[in-house]
């Protein structure tokens, strides 16, 4: 999908955040352009899930230096419903559970906020109904489930489906999974990863942040970054996945001594 | 004002209940005013306590224009709805088939019965309702077939309102009853409700209070409960600056079937408290318990849940759930369960939490697109549900949901 013109969608530039007073990020770069599905791997600890918090807002995480730019536009002045609103999308590793809170009512609240932002008019209760149930097909999902309470009782992979079928209806420009692939059986990958496929467009774009190459059997990215310690240390094509595949992270660690010593 | 200067602002002891009035003054004399030394009075607003004793009593409620409330909600289907008012002797209700009042003879006898079942002693709330209360509403409920009432009592500004009602149901009866207190400025009710519930019989109450301004509200459920009876009380208390609601219910043999929920959803500077009392006299009798508060900006909430086990209550099997969300630094939330069991054999389980609003799941919602004010109001809507949806006769017409929203908006 990759495009020699495409538009630049997310720019970071030199990063740095930290929870708790603690600091995560070391200086990340990366750029997103339209039409791009870009994976970022690494192993626990490396940084990945709080980079996509820092992207989405979240207020536990501080940015300390550095730059997030959405479209062109300074997203770290922005708070997260309006980060949300103007199209990024963060899908939850652990999405979390809200009892009494209606799931069609919650789906129905969020898409109307994004929709609003995209000038299109908003939906009522049956009109968004009919909606859902023809996104509820790109995930594969039981009706049933839009009846329960958010997330309240779903197993691991009705959770993730919950996510994509809300990615589905929030159609964002910027799409960041974090860690989807986590807690799925072969099924509900396949269905899950059917999913992002069938969502990502010329005009979108996708982050998806793994530890696993198997999520990118399924979702072919166009690059792959591999990041540690905060820092985004390689960069390349979806045979740099493989390779960690077959080298473990401690090739990483590994390169990393060679550099030093030189 | 104190409890002896306010006796002395009031009108001679008159009318059919003029022996009423004269034991709760005399009462009063005795008790004196509530004070913090009384674990059940310690955490009260004493000050806001007073300001209701400076009110006038209220002359009744047929001068329209001193009610103040927002629009009242149509009527329920197949419901009957009646407006209490301390000035009227309610000779020209009508009532659905199944229920009656009770003629001059066996409220005299029920009367005459020590005020019924209530035990006056040490009873500040009840001694202030029996000094000024003139009028009183007695019904009994018979026969089989389900019966709804609603008994709405208005917000009367500057006044205190004393309003007082009893409910015999006879074996094997059924009621729905929903009670709605409203407030607004400087309204205040004094309320009480007795309830006796013959064997086999059911019902299922609400009681919701939707306060306003510097309304305050003092409520009293006493239900005795006979054996294989069904009580079932859901209370929302909101919007009161002072509010005070203590049901009590004591299953004289045991064998009984109580559930009671709670919500207090609290903010500003108010203060609402639920202080129950749960009494087996009698073995295998059961209890679920849950109360809910919800405290916002500078309020306090305050829960204390007795349940009283004694020896010759075996088998008795009774749980109680508090749970708390603070939605500010500021509020305040004191809950406390008290079990008093003599008895061996039973199974009692209680438990209380408190917690902030979970950030995680706002930042959920917020990452959706959810604005920060919108996911609090429906965190504060899924908090409350399960208590709502317990409320019986289309208790939303009163649009209470939207009422306990607007806390947070």
């Amino acid at each position: 999908m990759k495009r020699q013109d495409a538009k630049l969608i997310l720019e970071i530039s030199d990063l740095h955040a930290c929870v708790e007073d603690q600091p995560i990020l070391k200086g990340v770069n990366l750029k997103v352009h339209a039409g791009e599905i870009h994976a970022i791997m690494g192993r626990n600890g490396s940084g990945k899930s709080t980079l996509s918090k820092v992207i989405a807002g979240h207020p536990a995480y501080i940015v300390t230096s550095g730059l997030i730019k959405f479209e062109g536009q300074d997203l770290l002045t922005l708070d997260p419903e309006t980060r949300a609103r103007l199209g990024i999308f963060l899908g939850f590793q652990y999405p979390v559970e809200i009892p009494g809170v209606n799931n069609l009512e919650f789906l129905r609240v969020a898409t109307n906020s994004r929709r609003r932002e995209l000038g299109k008019e908003e939906l009522d209760t049956f009109e968004f109904e009919d909606l859902v149930k023809d996104r509820l097909q790109i995930v594969q999902m039981n009706p049933s489930f839009l009846e329960r309470s958010v997330n309240e009782g779903f197993s691991g992979g009705e959770k993730k489906r919950n996510e994509i079928l809300q990615m589905a209806l929030l159609e964002p420009t910027m799409a960041i999974l974090d860690e989807t692939d986590s807690g799925l059986d072969i099924d509900a990958l396949r269905i899950v990863a059917s999913g992002v496929n069938q969502l990502a467009n010329p005009k979108t774009a996708t982050l998806l942040i793994t530890h696993y190459q198997r999520l990118l059997n399924q979702i072919t990215p166009d690059f792959v970054h591999v990041m540690s310690a905060g820092k985004i240390l390689h960069t390349g094509g979806r045979e740099l996945a493989i390779k960690l595949e077959q080298s473990g992270y401690d090739w990483i660690d590994n390169t990393q001594s060679i550099k030093k010593e030189t | 004002m104190k409890s002896l200067e306010w006796i002395a602002t009031l009108a001679a002891p008159q009318g059919e209940l003029a022996n009423v009035q004269r034991n709760g003054r005399e009462s009063l004399l005795g008790i004196g005013f509530p004070s913090r030394k009384l674990e059940h009075w310690r955490l009260t607003d004493f000050k806001r306590l007073e300001n209701l004793l400076e009110l006038p009593i209220s002359k009744g409620i047929k001068d329209s224009s001193s009610i103040r409330n927002k629009s009242w909600a149509e009527k329920a289907s197949h419901g009957t709805r009646i407006v209490l008012d301390p000035q009227q002797n309610y000779e020209s209700i009508e009532l659905p088939p199944g229920l009656r009042k009770l003629n001059s003879e066996e409220l005299k006898q029920h009367l005459s019965n020590n005020f019924g079942h209530l035990s006056i002693s040490q009873n500040w709330p009840l001694a202030i309702n029996q000094a000024i209360t003139n009028q009183l509403l007695a019904l009994r409920v018979e026969g089989q077939e389900l019966a709804k009432l609603e008994l709405v009592m208005p917000a009367e500004k500057n006044s205190l309102t004393p309003t007082r009602v009893i409910i015999l149901m006879e074996e094997k009866a059924k009621l729905q009853l929903l009670q709605v207190a409203l407030g607004a400025e400087n309204s205040a009710h004094s309320h009480v409700l007795e309830i006796h519930l013959g064997k086999d019989s059911e019902l299922n109450h609400g009681f919701v209070a939707l306060g306003g301004g510097n309304a305050s509200c003092l409520a009293q459920i006493s239900v005795k409960q006979q054996a294989s009876s069904n009580y079932s009380l859901t209370t929302i208390q909101h919007g009161w600056s002072l509010s005070r609601l203590e049901p009590e219910i004591i299953q004289v043999e045991g064998q009984g079937q109580t559930t009671l929920r709670g919500l207090q959803i609290s903010t500003k500077k108010q203060q609402l408290a639920t202080h129950s009392r749960v009494r087996f006299e009698g073995p295998e009798g059961c209890l679920n318990q849950l109360q809910k508060a919800a405290a916002i900006e500078n309020s306090h909430s305050i829960f204390n849940g007795v349940i009283q086990v004694p020896q010759i209550a075996q088998k008795t099997n009774a749980s109680q759930l508090s749970r708390n969300l603070l939605f500010s630094n500021q509020a305040r939330i004191d809950t406390k369960p008290e079990l008093e069991i003599v008895a061996d054999d039973v199974r009692c389980a209680h438990g209380a939490t408190i917690s902030h609003l979970q950030e995680d799941e706002l930042f959920y919602l917020r990452s959706r697109g959810i604005a920060s004010n919108q996911a609090r109001s429906l965190l504060l809507q899924g908090y409350c549900q399960e208590i709502l949806e317990a409320l019986p006769m289309e208790a939303n017409r009163w649009d209470i949901l939207n009422t306990l929203l607007e806390s947070v908006q």
